[in-house]
């Protein structure tokens, strides 16, 4: 089908390279999560809907989603910036911080869960600093922003460097000398030239932080209402091996990630055909 | 190390002319701000990582990768990531290919399916698995019979590792390769290159930092997974522990100064980012300059 | 080009490492599927049970471990892991192994002595050095201002211990008020700032990033626990009246019969109840229920007045339906309203 709707080209491979895609997306991805779908469908309508919808149910929805959204932004934000400085300048040191940015993948995230919350909590190097000025980070929605932050954080910085080391200082000059002053330059040439993968960090931040369970169960505190993230949640009726209610909700989020990363997705679609 | 700063001084300074750059303070802040935040989330969690890891002294932290079990769940972890990594890619670079060098109806709702294993919970890629191979799941039964064993063995924690690592090295290519565009493929191919010269002459050396980082990132994503693995693994000392499994072992045995010893372990995998960004550089600047040479010598174009 | 190179190497090598599982070695090996803190009692005791069944059959036997939460691990095996032998915190998730996977007889527990508890625990207090808040019973819990630390008994075996304590004290105190018990858990759960996915996690945060009074958790984890962590910093407090914990065991009967090794995890089970496994058990701080191990390590167990599930709930399937199940009792404290 793909095949029939798709625009004349020159270049060769898509029917193998496109072929093959589908057949490992449904073999590894769809096929599997269809699993989640089916078994789901063993519960009645309303079973359903009283799962997903119980208060307990939407507060988790709340904290997770809302946590993702602003550890993603912050991502965003500190990510692009991350990512400008080390490709345009050079400071000693640069390398060991870009080798570094990593690492909130590579720790396990039950290790990351534990080494915040050690950190943060108020006898912790940070926490000790925040907690006697009134902020409390462990054990606070607050946590579950900064875990969700920590574990985002390489995405942003890793899709917008590559495309930064791509971009022609050549485009920049010829700005420069049509008389564009240089926040101009940047505001109007890098930055939507940036859009597209900036946006692809912020999906694929987002997307992880609302899945995330090992590290954000650390440093949460887990109290029913206020801080129980949705993955807890999914967990906690596995544990009364109600399988169908955990896959009940997984399936929410599955919906609802899908939905926003559509979303995302079209917007870069629409920023890109915007300023191509 | 003065000397590495230094290289990468003169690397990137070269084509930065005063239009092209800020100004000094506005520089320095950004670089300050950069570096507060990393920083604070990456610098400070890391060290006391290794405070931790080094809390009984050096001893005990090398005791910590000498025992069976430790090297059990490295080797497996080396294993798994052995198959995951190579696979992601050859699926990153093919759908990146289609994605980003045709137009087709349908892209959108294609990348977000690819995005997809990022935004399910670790908990439930896990389960989908539990679902479809566990003995209570749809060939669960085949599989008894004929003694196959998927979950709780080796396949099952590679299959988890594949799903929760899925989309990085097409995520990281597709927007590079769209920012890039088909212009110099359709160059190639005009002027009579074939498809797959096309593709490793002028695709791949274009590529090669989202390549790298996207590599990078499964790799790193590989080696650290917890979730998805602990629900598949079934947690068997020394025969399907991975290293987080095995980390979150010594942790619920009160042994800490164990547990963060072998963590810290995968957050040297910094090296191996730096090592790997080390090359790529050092072998394009020695292209760069070779091509250089031959095109100053003889005109060769 | 280098990385077309490095491609190819790494696609060989994929292809190579694929087939290479670990093959397993042709010997007896039995998997014992057991929960988290009996990972030191199984260690040693498997090395003693090893060497008793080469002493009495000359085979030599290797026993693999895997621990985790206990419903975590009854999950596993009801979903395929090929247990010989599990050992779980609670009689109910080897019920539901009994009832979802059908793998055991659904009357496993009257097989072995004592309900096939070889070994029991209770639920005690762990306070700070030189109890400030003067904690000596659970009413000392439900006090204003005292903070206690124990995890969810949602995600955690040991929570629904803990849990069940407390209700437990509070019934049999009331004269079997449900409503003074109710209110005596809510109040409780009222004190308790952060609520652990397990056992292990609340240890943490009562202990290395101290928070709470009090940290609530296995009498043999605490014992274990003084010894590791220092007692210097910490005391143990062991309540009047507690619960009796009753840690099961039972055979997986599909599996020994697939993998034939019946005998072998049979005896393994009733080695757990000789003179030998009641030592192990009791030095890992488990009371044994042998009378005379029992009495030689009597100094090690302060006197606790135990009443046990039956007296105060009854069977699980009951008290998880009243107490843990979805907008059960202990759902209901944290609603909305109350």
């Amino acid at each position: 089908m793909a095949l029939s709707l798709k625009q004349r080209s020159v270049l060769p491979g898509f029917g193998l390279t496109m072929g093959f895609t589908l057949l490992y997306l449904s073999l590894i991805v769809l096929i599997p999560l269809s699993a989640t779908f089916l078994k789901t469908a063993a519960m009645s309508w309303s079973q359903f809907w009283n799962t997903v919808t119980e208060p307990r149910a939407l507060a988790s929805y709340r904290l997770s989603f809302g946590a993702s959204l602003i550890g993603a932004a912050i991502n965003m934000v500190f990510g692009m910036l991350a990512a400008w400085v080390l490709v345009r300048y050079s400071f000693p040191g640069k390398r060991v911080v870009d080798a570094m940015v990593d690492l909130p993948f590579a720790l396990p995230t039950a290790v990351a869960g534990i080494t915040l919350t050690a950190v943060f909590a108020r006898n912790g190097w940070i926490g000790s600093y925040l907690e006697p000025r009134g902020i409390k980070v462990a054990f606070t929605p607050l946590g579950v922003v900064v875990a969700l932050t920590f574990i985002g954080l390489p995405f942003v910085v890793r899709t917008v460097q590559p495309v930064l080391q791509d971009l022609d200082a050549e485009i920049e000059e010829a700005a420069a000398s049509l008389g564009a002053s240089r926040w101009q330059t940047v505001t109007r040439v890098i930055l939507p030239a940036l859009l597209p993968a900036l946006l692809t960090g912020f999906a694929l931040a987002f997307a992880r932080a609302v899945g995330e369970y090992g590290s954000v169960i650390f440093i949460s505190g887990n109290m029913p209402m206020r801080t129980e993230i949705t993955p807890l949640l999914i967990v906690t009726k596995l544990e009364q091996y109600d399988y169908a209610a955990a896959t009940a909700i997984g399936v929410v989020m599955l919906v609802m990630s899908f939905a926003l990363l559509f979303i995302i997705n079209l917007l870069q679609w629409w920023s890109r055909r915007r300023y191509a | 190390m003065a000397g590495t700063v230094a290289l990468s001084v003169a690397a990137t300074s070269i084509t930065r002319t005063r239009a092209t750059t800020e100004p000094a303070l506005v520089r320095w802040t950004l670089i300050g701000v950069v570096l507060v935040f990393l920083g604070l989330f990456l610098a400070v969690p890391l060290a006391a990582v290794f405070s931790e890891a080094l809390g009984k002294g050096v001893a005990a932290y090398f005791a910590a990768f000498r025992e069976p079990d430790a090297l059990a769940a490295i080797r497996l972890t080396l294993l798994t990531a052995a198959i995951a990594v190579p696979v992601n890619l050859l699926f990153g670079v093919a759908a990146a290919w289609a994605i980003a060098k045709f137009e087709f109806v349908g892209k959108n709702l294609l990348i977000t399916l690819i995005d997809l294993p990022f935004s399910v919970s670790p908990v439930v890629s896990g389960l989908i698995y539990v679902l479809l191979f566990g003995l209570q799941g749809w060939l669960g039964p085949w599989l008894a019979e004929h003694d196959i064993k998927i979950i709780f063995a080796v396949p099952g924690i590679v299959l988890a590792t594949i799903f929760v690592t899925f989309p990085f090295v097409a995520r990281e290519l597709i927007p590079l390769m769209q920012a890039q565009g088909t212009e110099e493929e359709e160059a190639a191919r005009v002027l009579g290159a074939g498809g797959w010269q096309t593709f490793w002459r002028i695709t791949l050396p274009n590529i090669k930092w989202g390549l790298l980082y996207g590599v990078i990132l499964c790799n790193a994503r590989a080696m650290g997974e917890f979730g998805a693995v602990s629900v598949v693994s079934g947690h068997v000392r020394g025969l399907t522990n991975t290293v987080p499994l095995h980390v979150e072992i010594l942790y619920n045995e009160y042994n800490s100064t164990a547990a963060f010893a072998v963590a810290s372990l995968l957050a040297m995998l910094a090296l191996v980012t730096l090592a790997a960004k080390s090359i790529v550089e050092w072998k394009s600047q020695r292209q760069m300059a070779a091509g250089k040479r031959t095109a100053a010598e003889g005109k060769v174009r | 080009m280098p990385l077309k190179r490095l491609i190819c190497f790494l696609t060989i090598g994929a292809l190579i490492a694929g087939p290479a599982f670990p093959a397993l070695a042709k010997e007896i090996t039995l998997l014992n599927v057991s929960y988290d803190p009996t990972r030191e009692l199984y260690q040693e005791f498997n090395a003693a049970f090893a060497k008793h069944w080469l002493a009495k059959t000359g085979e030599k036997v290797t026993i693999r471990q895997s621990h985790g939460g206990s419903s975590k691990q009854a999950r596993a095996v009801i979903d395929g892991l090929e247990a010989d032998v599990v050992t779980l915190a609670l009689a109910y998730d080897i019920d539901a192994i009994a009832e979802k996977a059908k793998l055991i007889p659904r009357n496993w527990q009257a097989r072995l002595p004592h309900s096939s508890a070889p070994y029991t625990s209770t639920i005690a207090f762990l306070v700070r050095k030189g109890n400030p808040k003067g904690i000596k019973d659970w009413d000392d819990l439900v006090k204003p201002g005292v903070s206690v630390i124990t995890p969810n008994p949602k995600t955690s075996g040991s929570a629904r211990w803990n849990y069940l304590g407390a209700w437990g004290y509070a019934l049999l105190k009331s004269g079997r008020d449900e409503a003074k018990a109710r209110g005596f858990v809510t109040q409780l759960y009222k004190n308790v700032p952060v609520l652990d996915s397990g056992a292990r996690g609340a240890t943490t945060t009562f202990v290395e990033r101290g928070i709470g009074d009090v940290l609530i958790n296995w009498e043999n984890e605490i014992l274990l626990g003084g010894k590791e962590l220092g007692n210097d910093k910490f005391a143990i407090v062991v309540p009047p009246t507690s619960i009796l914990a009753e840690p099961t065991v039972s055979l997986v009967d599909k599996v020994v019969d697939k993998r034939g090794t019946r005998a072998v995890a049979q005896a393994y089970l009733k080695y757990l109840y000789s003179p030998e496994g009641q030592e192990i058990a009791a030095k890992h701080y488990y009371r044994p229920v042998d009378r005379k191990t029992a009495a030689k390590y009597a100094a090690q167990f302060p006197k606790v007045k135990l009443f046990t599930l039956g007296e105060i709930v009854g069977d699980w399937q009951k008290i998880n339906k009243v107490h843990f199940a979805d907008g059960g009792m202990f759902d209901q404290i944290y609603q909305p309203g109350r």
